[in-house]
């Protein structure tokens, strides 16, 4: 700021550094430092990471934690409620809901990780292009637009409609209706980072473009990047569930939360449990996804955090 | 202004043709043969060869996909594979209680979400503006059939205030219409709320900081007319194009509402399509629910300008 338009009588930035030193009391408080420090800042980051990371192991070590085969069948004790022997009761087939919902965690979780991961890396590529590629930007973009006008679950629906059922279909249905909105948000952030003087700097001293792309583009991305990835994977989350639960998601054989739902759908009203646990486990964990994506969020982008 | 409506609306079209290629031809990229797909595990050969021909597989894509396109035009929606009737018939049929619930779902979300985002702002860093913003985030995380279920057991099974499933057509009273909507309105407006609440409160936070906000404060301005005279008319925008882009996440959940509380609309014929492996019928909802969204979105882009005169064409 200039003196010249300060107003009269305002101090001016000299009286300001003469001024008396700052009281102590005003000193900044010390931030905690190290892994703790930044949890206890970002304590959706904390929470949300820990029930992720709950619900990877049970994925991972479901056949140890007192499960059974999950689709083995007992006419004999069907639609039993909860007990000690069937912890979540079991289903009209007489398989253990308890196993079923433990074993679901697999698919809800690869099918999470794998959508965010294949979207994220074709939204990438298909970004940077766009960004880059001038004669090619007003081509994608027209196309991104058109695939934008299709609500995600319906084209997912279309797509496993004309597919077999199978946890790589569900996963390639769900990406493709994800990728619009990832290379979007690649774009944009591509074209404001073109601007950056650093990107001049680097032309100006001759810099092949892959190179910046690599070098000095890529690595920006990253952060917002990260962000939209949690998000993908929880919306992916609840599309697999929807997918399985109206019957054009993971093939009936194998358990995923969306499944055990559908196969509850025609008792709930007098065995709720059926549908009634693996709907929470489900919450759970897309809430600790988006509780992750929110703290990512804050903490990648300070500007951002107190507004939304 | 009228010169930018046209060309507003003009610009729409490229953007249906896309969705229509790009609709159409998912039948040529999904991976496998679709005409086995669809024909089942049990079918013949000469099924198989039917079905390819009667999805038109057996002919050139382009010239296939102007047949389409031009049938489109003239309203035909093609023909449905399981009952052979035609595809724009079976939706007219259905569209009745799909059009209330998301209708009503709109009105129901945005009368809560709206009053709740600006008070979040208004009070925020409080307890309140806390809470609202901790509801938002589970209503991202709640899937629509959870809140579905759970409020039908609760509200419909235990205190018997609001009938479990099933829907009455308006033409058979209001109350009744109304009744059988509640619930389902509420489980599928969830995440629609949690949608508008946040950008409410975010814009309105924007806004309140703005130094019109002081002077209508410095006049004598009461609490609610500086709130939703002053503040909520320059943050309508934003507010505005999220509800406008929301509609797809309607359109998503009305499907699985509609399964969760047997209402026979269009969802639900989506979901029947689904289990005949019914394409044709699949296609036309695809298509109709993206035309609709293509519109409500350019009619939103259009109405900028009622709230905020600033914005010229």
């Amino acid at each position: 700021m200039s003196t010249s338009i300060l107003p009269p009588g305002a101090v001016s930035p000299e009286g300001v550094a003469k001024a008396a030193p700052m009281p102590d009391i005003m000193a900044p408080k010390k931030a905690r430092k190290g892994f703790l420090g930044y949890l206890l800042r970002y304590p959706t980051i904390g929470i949300g990471g820990f029930l992720l990371l709950l619900m990877l192991c049970v994925a991972v070590f479901a056949p140890l934690l007192w499960t059974t085969d999950p689709t083995a069948l007992a006419p004999a004790l069907r639609t039993r409620a909860p007990s000690e022997r069937f912890w979540f009761g079991t289903d009209m087939l007489g398989r253990d809901v308890y196993s079923r919902v433990l074993y679901g965690t697999r698919v809800s979780l690869s099918v999470g990780f794998g959508v965010a991961i294949c979207a994220s890396i074709v939204g990438l590529t298909i970004g940077l292009i766009s960004g880059f590629v001038r004669w090619a930007d007003s081509i994608i973009m027209r196309v991104m637009d058109g695939m934008m006008s299709i609500p995600s679950i319906l084209l997912a629906i279309a797509l496993m409609a004309l597919t077999r059922g199978s946890v790589g279909n569900v996963i390639l249905a769900i990406t493709i209706a994800e990728i619009p909105r990832v290379s979007r948000l690649v774009r944009g952030v591509v074209l404001s980072l073109r601007e950056q003087p650093y990107v001049d700097a680097a032309i100006a001293c001759g810099t092949r473009t892959p190179v910046i792309i690599w070098r000095h583009i890529l690595p920006n991305t990253l952060a917002p990047m990260t962000v939209q990835a949690t998000y993908i994977c929880a919306s992916a989350m609840i599309a697999e569930a929807i997918l399985s639960f109206i019957g054009a998601g993971t093939p009936p054989i194998i358990p995923s939360w969306g499944n055990i739902m559908a196969e509850g759908r025609a008792l709930w009203q007098v065995k709720p449990y059926i549908v009634f646990f693996p709907a929470v486990f489900l919450s759970i964990t897309v809430l600790a996804v988006n509780l992750l994506g929110d703290g990512l969020r804050d903490s990648l982008d300070p500007r951002l955090a107190k507004r939304v | 202004m009228f010169a930018y409506i046209v060309r507003r609306v003009l610009a729409t079209i490229p953007v249906m043709a896309i969705v229509a290629l790009f609709v159409f031809s998912l039948l040529y990229i999904a991976p496998g043969d679709p005409a086995a797909v669809i024909a089942g595990d049990q079918a013949t050969p000469a099924d198989v060869e039917r079905i390819r021909a009667s999805l038109g597989l057996d002919r050139p894509f382009l010239v296939r996909f102007g047949e389409w396109v031009w049938r489109i035009l003239q309203g035909d929606l093609g023909v449905s594979i399981f009952t052979n009737l035609p595809v724009t018939k079976m939706i007219a049929q259905r569209i009745e209680p799909t059009l209330s619930l998301m209708i009503f779902t709109l009105i129901l979300a945005i009368s809560i979400a709206v009053p709740m985002g600006v008070v979040a702002a208004w009070k925020s860093g409080t307890l309140i503006d806390r809470a609202v913003m901790a509801f938002a985030v589970l209503g991202f995380s709640v899937p629509v059939f959870v809140v579905g279920y759970l409020m039908a057991y609760y509200f419909a099974l235990e205190l018997d205030w609001f009938p479990v499933q099933g829907y009455t057509p308006i033409a058979n009273g209001f109350l009744p219409w109304i009744q059988n909507l509640v619930l389902p309105a509420v489980s599928l407006g969830g995440v629609y709320i949690a949608l508008i609440a946040r950008i409410t409160r975010a814009t309105m936070l924007e806004v309140l900081q703005q130094d019109y906000i002081r002077t209508a404060r410095a006049k004598g301005a009461g609490q609610a007319t500086m709130l939703f005279v002053h503040a909520l008319k320059n943050a309508a925008v934003p507010i505005v194009t999220v509800i406008g882009i929301g509609i797809a996440l309607l359109i998503g959940g009305a499907v699985v509402t509609e399964s969760v509380f047997a209402i026979p609309g269009l969802g639900r014929l989506t979901v029947d399509a689904i289990l005949r492996r019914d394409y044709p019928v699949i296609q036309g909802v695809v298509l109709l629910f993206s035309f609709v969204y293509v519109l409500v979105n350019l009619l939103i882009d259009l109405s900028y300008t009622l709230f905020d005169p600033r914005i010229r064409y």
